[in-house]
C-alpha cells in the first residue's frame, strides 16, 4: 500500500488537516506566472539545439486516441506508428507509448509488445470521472490486466471544486493500490486534475500537491476534451510543484501536459519551461511527457525539414 | 483645413491567411516611384512568412476548391465591384509605380478590373470547355473533369504591378486554387492594396496571400516546398526561373515557365503555353486577350468510367 511521503503525513491525517495543508500552500501570482511563462517562450532555439528538441519531443510524446470512434485496427496503426514515427528515416526516436481506452489496452499491448512503447490506458470513467468509486476501481483492474504500464485516471473535480479533498486523496490511493500488478511490480499512475475545470491558479497548485501527496507517479493537466488543456502557465505551474515537492521529500514526480499542444514550436517552448523550472531531471520520457496525437506529424515535418532543407507537407507524414 | 496637418503616412502589410502581419522578420524595405522618389515602406518577407503563407494557403483550399463554381464566380465579381469602389487609389498607385500618367493608368486600372471579372465568368464555364464526356470503346459512360491543382505559388509579374497582377491571380483562383502571390519587387504597393480589397469581398482567407520583398528570396524556399503544387514563374528572370524549375521538380510540381524574356533572349525558358502575347520589344503585353492558358495551366484531369449495364443483355442502346 503506498504511503504519503513522512514529512507531510500529518497533513493528510483528516479531511480539515488536509484543507489546512492545502490552503495553506502559497498563493499563485497569476499575472507573474502568465508572465513568467510567456518571457520562457520567447527563447530561441535553433540548429542543432532545434534537432535535438525536436527528438527529445518525439520520444516524450504519448500518442493518444480516445474517440468514440476506436477501432482495433486504428490502434493498432497508432502502435505502428509509435514505433516507426516516420518510415522514411529509421533515425527517428520512438515515442514514450500510446494512449488508449481499457478496452483497447490489450489491442495496444499485442501491437507494441517488444517494442519499447509503453501502452498507457485512461481509466477511471474518463473524461467525466462521474462514475461510483467501485466501476471506476474495476475500469483500472481492468486495464493493468490487459497488460497497461501506464494508467491515466481523473480526479473527481466535483469533489475538490466543493472542498471535500480528502475523498479526493482517498479515491486516487484507492486507483494507486488497484495499480498493482501480481509479480509486485507497479503500473504507473498519472493523476488529471482537468486544469480547465479547476478555474484558479490556486486550485491547480493544490490539486498538485493533493495529488502528489496520494502517491501519483505523473500529475497531467488534462484530458484534452474540454475547451481550455494544457497551456505554459498551467504546466510550469505544475513543474514548481514537482520541484518543490521533490526538494522536500526527496520524491521525483513526472509532468503530462495534454491537449492543445500541435506544433513544434509549442512542445519546443514546453521543453524549455521544463528546463529552466523543474530542471535537467526532468528532460527525459520518464520524467516528462506530451499527450498528443497531431503534435507528432508536425514534429515529423520540422525533422523533414532539418534534414532536408525543404518544407515539408502534410502529405508526407501518416494521417491518423 | 489647417495646411500643417500632419502627414498619415500608410503602413502597407502582408495578407495571410485574411491577416495583415507585418513579415515575421521584422524587416521592411524602401519602395520608391519610377523616378526614386520614397514612397513607403513594405514588409520584406522571409522564408518563414512564406511557409505561413503555404500553410494558410493550404487549410484555405478544402473549402475554396469546394466551393460551386457558381460561388467561387459570385465572389470574383464581387471583388471587381470592390476594386471599382476604390479605382482611384490603384490609379495613384499605379501612375507612382510604373511612372504613367493619370489617364494611362487610370487605363491600366479599368482593363485589370475587366480582366477580374472576364475570368470571374470562366469560373462555371471552364469545366465545360476542357472537360466533357469521351466516347470509349466499351459499355461505360467515361466523363473528363477539370479539378484545381492545389496550393500554387505565383511570381507576379515585375513590371506590370497591377494588370499583370491581376492576370495571373485571377486565372489561378478562378479554377478552385488557392495561391502564394510574390508581388512584384519593385513596386508591390499595388498588390498590397489588393490584399487590402481581397479582405472586404466574401473571399476566404488563405484563398490569396500576398508576400512583398526580394523575389528570389521567397520564392526559393517556395519552389523546393514539399506542399506547394505548383509554381507560376512569370516574375523570375531566366536564370532565377531555371534555378527554380530545378528545385520545384522534386515533388514534381507543376511549373508555368516566364514569357521569354527580352533581355537575355537565348537563355529564356521556351514558354510551356501557347505563349501570353509578347510585345515587339520582348516583356509580355498584358493589355492582350489573355486566352485561357492561365485558367488550364493550374488543373488536373480526372476521368471516370462508370458502367451503363449490360448493354448486350437489355438491349440498351446506349
Amino acid at each position: 500500500m503506498p504511503t504519503t511521503a513522512p514529512a507531510f503525513s500529518d497533513a493528510t491525517a483528516s479531511d480539515s488537516a488536509l484543507r489546512r495543508f492545502l490552503h495553506g500552500l502559497p498563493g499563485v501570482d497569476a499575472v507573474g506566472l502568465e508572465a513568467r511563462a510567456a518571457s520562457l517562450g520567447t527563447r530561441s532555439i535553433k540548429t542543432t539545439a532545434k534537432a535535438y528538441a525536436i527528438d527529445l519531443a518525439i520520444s516524450m510524446i504519448d500518442l493518444t486516441t480516445l474517440e468514440g470512434a476506436d477501432t482495433p485496427g486504428k490502434v493498432r496503426a497508432l502502435a505502428a506508428k509509435a514505433v516507426h514515427p516516420d518510415p522514411t528515416d529509421r533515425t527517428t526516436p520512438r515515442t514514450a507509448a500510446v494512449c488508449v481506452y481499457p478496452d483497447m489496452a490489450a489491442t495496444a499491448v499485442a501491437a507494441l509488445a517488444g517494442s519499447g512503447v509503453k501502452v498507457a490506458s485512461v481509466a477511471t470513467a474518463f473524461p467525466a470521472g462521474r462514475a461510483a468509486l467501485d466501476v471506476k476501481l474495476a475500469d483500472v483492474r481492468d486495464a493493468v490486466a490487459a497488460g497497461a504500464d501506464e494508467i491515466d485516471m481523473v480526479i473527481d473535480r466535483g469533489a475538490f471544486l466543493s472542498g471535500r479533498y480528502l475523498k479526493v486523496y482517498e479515491e486516487i490511493l484507492a486507483v494507486k493500490a488497484q495499480c498493482a500488478r501480481a509479480d509486485g511490480t507497479d503500473a504507473r499512475l498519472k493523476v488529471i486534475f482537468e486544469t480547465g475545470e479547476l478555474s484558479t491558479y490556486d486550485n491547480i497548485r493544490r490539486a498538485s500537491w493533493l495529488g502528489m501527496l496520494a502517491g501519483a507517479d505523473f500529475i497531467k493537466t488534462s484530458t484534452g476534451k474540454v475547451a481550455t488543456n494544457a497551456t505554459p502557465a498551467n504546466t510550469l505551474l505544475m513543474l514548481e510543484a514537482v520541484r518543490d515537492f521533490r526538494a522536500q521529500t526527496g520524491v521525483q514526480i513526472g509532468v503530462k501536459p495534454a491537449g492543445g499542444i500541435r506544433t513544434s514550436k509549442d512542445a519546443v517552448k514546453f521543453l524549455v519551461l521544463v528546463n529552466e523550472t523543474a530542471g535537467e531531471d526532468w528532460l527525459d520520457n520518464h520524467w516528462f511527457r506530451f499527450g498528443a496525437s497531431s503534435l507528432l506529424n508536425d514534429l515529423l515535418m520540422q525533422r523533414q525539414k532539418l534534414s532536408t532543407g525543404r518544407y515539408s507537407g502534410p502529405d508526407y507524414v501518416t494521417v491518423d | 483645413m489647417s495646411d500643417n496637418r500632419l502627414s498619415v503616412f500608410k503602413t502597407y502589410k502582408l495578407y495571410v491567411g485574411g491577416k495583415f502581419p507585418r513579415s515575421e522578420s521584422g524587416r521592411v524595405y524602401e519602395v520608391t516611384d519610377s523616378k526614386g522618389k520614397w514612397l513607403a515602406n513594405a514588409p520584406q518577407s522571409s522564408r518563414k512568412d512564406a511557409r505561413d503563407a503555404v500553410v494558410a494557403a493550404r487549410k484555405a483550399f478544402g473549402g475554396w476548391s469546394g466551393a460551386t463554381a457558381y460561388n467561387r464566380g459570385q465572389i470574383l465579381y464581387r471583388v471587381a465591384e470592390m476594386l471599382e469602389g476604390r479605382k482611384d487609389q490603384f490609379v495613384r498607385e499605379v501612375a507612382d509605380a510604373e511612372g504613367l500618367s493619370k489617364s494611362k493608368a487610370a487605363a491600366v486600372v479599368d482593363a485589370a478590373i475587366d480582366r477580374w471579372v472576364w475570368y470571374a465568368g470562366w469560373t462555371d464555364k471552364i469545366g465545360q470547355v476542357v472537360g466533357g464526356a469521351n466516347p470509349v470503346a466499351g459499355p461505360f459512360f467515361n466523363l473528363s473533369t477539370p479539378e484545381p491543382t492545389g496550393v500554387v505559388t505565383v511570381l507576379a509579374p515585375q513590371e506590370s504591378s497591377f494588370l499583370g497582377l491581376v492576370s495571373v491571380i485571377a486565372p489561378v483562383i478562378a479554377t478552385g486554387n488557392t495561391a502564394v502571390v510574390i508581388a512584384s519587387a519593385d513596386s508591390p504597393l499595388p498588390a498590397l492594396s489588393l490584399g487590402e480589397v481581397l479582405a472586404t469581398s466574401d473571399l476566404p482567407g488563405g484563398v490569396v496571400n500576398i508576400l512583398s520583398g526580394k523575389t528570389s528570396e521567397i520564392a526559393t524556399p517556395l519552389a523546393s516546398h514539399q506542399d506547394v503544387n505548383a509554381i507560376d514563374l512569370t516574375g523570375a528572370d531566366a536564370a532565377l526561373a531555371k534555378e527554380l524549375e530545378i528545385a520545384a521538380a522534386d515533388n514534381l510540381k507543376r511549373v508555368l515557365r516566364p514569357p521569354v524574356s527580352r533581355h537575355h533572349p537565348e537563355k529564356g525558358a521556351q514558354s510551356a503555353a501557347p505563349s501570353s502575347a509578347v510585345d515587339s520589344d520582348g516583356t509580355a503585353d498584358w493589355t492582350a486577350d489573355p486566352g485561357t492558358h492561365r485558367l488550364t495551366a493550374f488543373l488536373e484531369t480526372k476521368t471516370v468510367w462508370h458502367p451503363t449495364g449490360a448493354l448486350g443483355v437489355s438491349g440498351s442502346s446506349y
